[in-house]
């Protein structure tokens, strides 16, 4: 499946979009891009039939930034593809814009027509509070990889803070990975087959709401979301071959706070959703701590500490993050090639599950970047939710070059 | 009268003595921050600014890494209140689009965001890392921030030459917490009040770096240099930061430095 291309009405504002900033006669353009190699090394073989065997794993990505500035200053543009090619599961292929927009700046206000990827909240092991994206749940199991977001949207700038309003003409569905693929549930999700609550499916306008200010120390973001939730109920299909994933229509509360502090960074993101069988809160909080210039070096090292609450029943869509502690630990050597390492561990007080991730990068020369993951998974029993993925530790080393 | 006269002059002499004894009376303190309070208000009066640049860094061997961003301050008149400021960066191309945003105070600490283009995320950071390196360079974050005039305490130490000049010679210490350093002593120039060299001591009281300000270019009024050299003396490590043509009164307002203007920067 490719998104953009099923899309037809994306790829058609795409062009739009595109085409606009072409009339300018003036105006400054920037282009530039990214190339990436990727390669996934399994420990074990593969649980569920159907999974690619091949303990290593390839895939190649790239991505094209081209930006466009008026003479003025006050309109730009921005069109960003970003293809993926995956040699052992074509689901886990993708071409998709991040970004496809024009925008016109006032002095206090701004109106932005198209494709844009937007993060909302503070924490580090949970994002509860960012729900304007689509998840590329193939791309990255930590829920940070997006899929751009069609919208018009309306920013206000104000002294007592920053008001920004959403309407979300078209949704993305979540792009998961297919048979071949790792990293997937028991069975494999048939996103042909979506099943949306709303009449309208994809088409259903969804809208948002977000507030966003601070007041000395503390930041604040209060947000309201009404439409098609981003996390869809994976329900088996008649014949049990396959997931069918489910689109409720929801409303969402959000808040996300922050105190900062000397060297402490206190963190808290919580949610009231109005889901598909009842209404349940989710909260995240914690803090991080970091020790700068340790041992007289120009090294700083910060510790994560977050606790992760859930309510939802299990009727709603599934989350890991119901009752856990993330305990991490993020080192940055702010040396000139910006080498950088987090490390932390997700312990589910409930079940003992654990879920171990570490990410390391360094750059090389001036347009080369290396990251090293490592990522696994323990403590799972057959009953548990990552137990389909037990077998799945995997350490992925990424080089991309910089144009 | 004749007598009248002469009483009053002598009064008025011994008025006119009582007031130059008391001009050289200045103690160092005050003597130090009037000079520094005279080099700092020359650069005063811009308005807001906009200046790209590129940061070169060398190591002890010599091999170089360079970095290009943009700076841009919005000045505030006074002096009990810090500029605000936008740091964005250009290259290297994998940190394009990162952007620190600073709300500079006079002794508590900034308020500072950064912006991480991967996830388009805005951060509020801890600005207690005063003494941490600035991005990878020798550049502290106290010294790149903006230098404001009552950070310090001043105390004036004496006449020294420099290059061709005659400078002043103030020692300043951080009145701020958190400073990596015990104090520093700056050289400003007597003819265009300008500083010209500042020598920075750690917490061990060390020679730690020295800053060499050169190019300086007179903008109406405003003095600004255009390659700043700070080396590293105890590691050996260097960097410079070379600046283009400054742009004054570029029309900049208080709602181009808040923290959601980071992801629409480019």
């Amino acid at each position: 499946m490719i998104m953009g291309i099923r899309n037809p009405q994306l790829v058609a504002m795409a062009i739009l979009l595109a085409s606009l900033p072409a009339h300018a006669e003036e105006g400054s353009w920037d282009l530039a891009g990214n190339l990436e190699v990727q390669s996934r090394f399994f420990a074990r073989d593969a649980l569920w039939p159907g999974q690619d065997t091949q303990a290593a794993q390839a895939s190649l990505a790239a991505t094209a930034e081209l930006r466009w500035r008026s003479g003025a200053g006050n309109q730009r543009a921005s069109f960003i593809p970003f293809l993926r090619w995956d040699e052992a599961d074509s689901e886990r292929s993708l071409v998709d814009l991040q970004e496809a927009y024009w925008a016109w700046e006032g002095a206090s206000a701004e109106l932005l027509l198209g494709m844009n990827t937007v993060f909302w909240g503070v924490t580090e092991s949970v994002h509860l509070v960012d729900i304007i994206n689509q998840t590329d749940a193939a791309g990255d199991i930590d829920g940070e990889d997006k899929l751009g977001q069609p919208m018009v949207n309306l920013v206000l700038q104000r002294d007592w803070g920053e008001f920004s309003a959403y309407l979300m003409p078209y949704f993305r569905e979540r792009n998961y990975p297919g048979v071949d693929g790792r990293l997937r549930p028991p069975l494999p999700v048939d996103d042909e087959r979506a099943v949306y609550e709303s009449s309208a499916a994809e088409q259903h306008i969804d809208l948002a709401l977000r507030y966003s200010h601070y007041i000395g120390d503390v930041d604040i973001g209060l947000s309201l979301f009404s439409g098609t939730s981003r996390e869809p109920r994976l329900v088996p299909d008649q014949d049990s071959l396959v997931l069918l994933p489910h689109y409720d229509l929801i409303d969402q509360v959000g808040i996300d706070l922050q105190y900062t502090r000397d060297a402490w960074l206190w963190k808290l993101e919580t949610i009231v959703r109005d889901g598909y069988s009842e209404t349940y809160a989710a909260a995240v909080g914690g803090f991080e701590y970091t020790f700068y210039q340790v041992g007289q070096s120009a090294a700083d090292i910060g510790l994560l500490l977050e606790y992760q609450y859930d309510g939802r029943n299990e009727l709603e869509s599934i989350t890991v993050n119901d009752n856990d502690i993330f305990v991490g630990t993020r080192l940055a050597l702010n040396d000139t090639q910006d080498s950088a390492l987090l490390a932390g561990i997700a312990y589910d007080v409930d079940t003992g599950e654990t879920f171990l991730n570490i990410e390391a990068e360094r750059r090389f020369g001036d347009d080369i970047a290396l990251e090293l993951q490592i990522r696994a998974f323990s403590g799972a029993g057959p009953e548990d939710i990552t137990y389909s993925v037990v077998r799945d530790d995997y350490v992925q080393l990424q080089i991309a070059k910089y144009f | 009268m004749k007598l009248k006269t002469t009483i009053g002059m002598i009064l008025l002499a011994a008025f006119a003595m009582s007031f130059a004894g008391k001009a050289d009376a200045a103690t160092p303190e005050e003597k130090g921050f009037e000079i520094a309070a005279r080099a700092d208000r020359s650069d005063l009066g811009f308005g807001d600014s906009e200046v790209e640049l590129r940061m070169v860094l060398r190591n002890a061997a010599g091999q170089e890494s360079t970095r290009s961003l943009r700076i841009t301050t919005l000045e505030k008149a006074d002096e009990s209140v810090g500029d605000k400021s936008l740091v964005l960066f250009d290259t290297p191309r994998d940190i394009e689009g990162t952007a620190l945003l600073s709300h500079a105070k006079i002794l508590d600490p900034d308020d500072q965001w950064l912006y991480l283009p991967a996830l388009k995320r805005v951060k509020r950071i801890s600005s207690s890392n005063k003494s941490g390196p600035f991005v990878g360079s020798e550049f502290a974050f106290e010294d790149f921030t903006a230098i404001e005039l009552n950070k310090f305490d001043y105390r004036y130490v004496g006449i020294e030459a420099c290059g061709d000049l005659t400078c002043d010679v103030i020692e300043r210490t951080p009145r701020y917490e958190n400073s990596g350093y015990t104090r520093q002593v700056s050289w400003v120039d007597q003819a265009d009040f300008q500083i010209r060299k500042v020598e920075f001591y750690d917490r061990r009281g060390d020679l730690l770096k020295v800053l060499e300000l050169n190019d300086y270019r007179d903008y109406d009024g405003v003095w600004r240099a255009h390659l700043l050299s700070m080396t590293n003396v105890q590691t050996r490590k260097q960097t410079e930061l070379v600046y283009g043509d400054y742009s004054f009164g570029v029309g900049l307002a208080e709602n181009d430095f808040v923290k959601g203007r980071l992801s629409r920067l480019r």
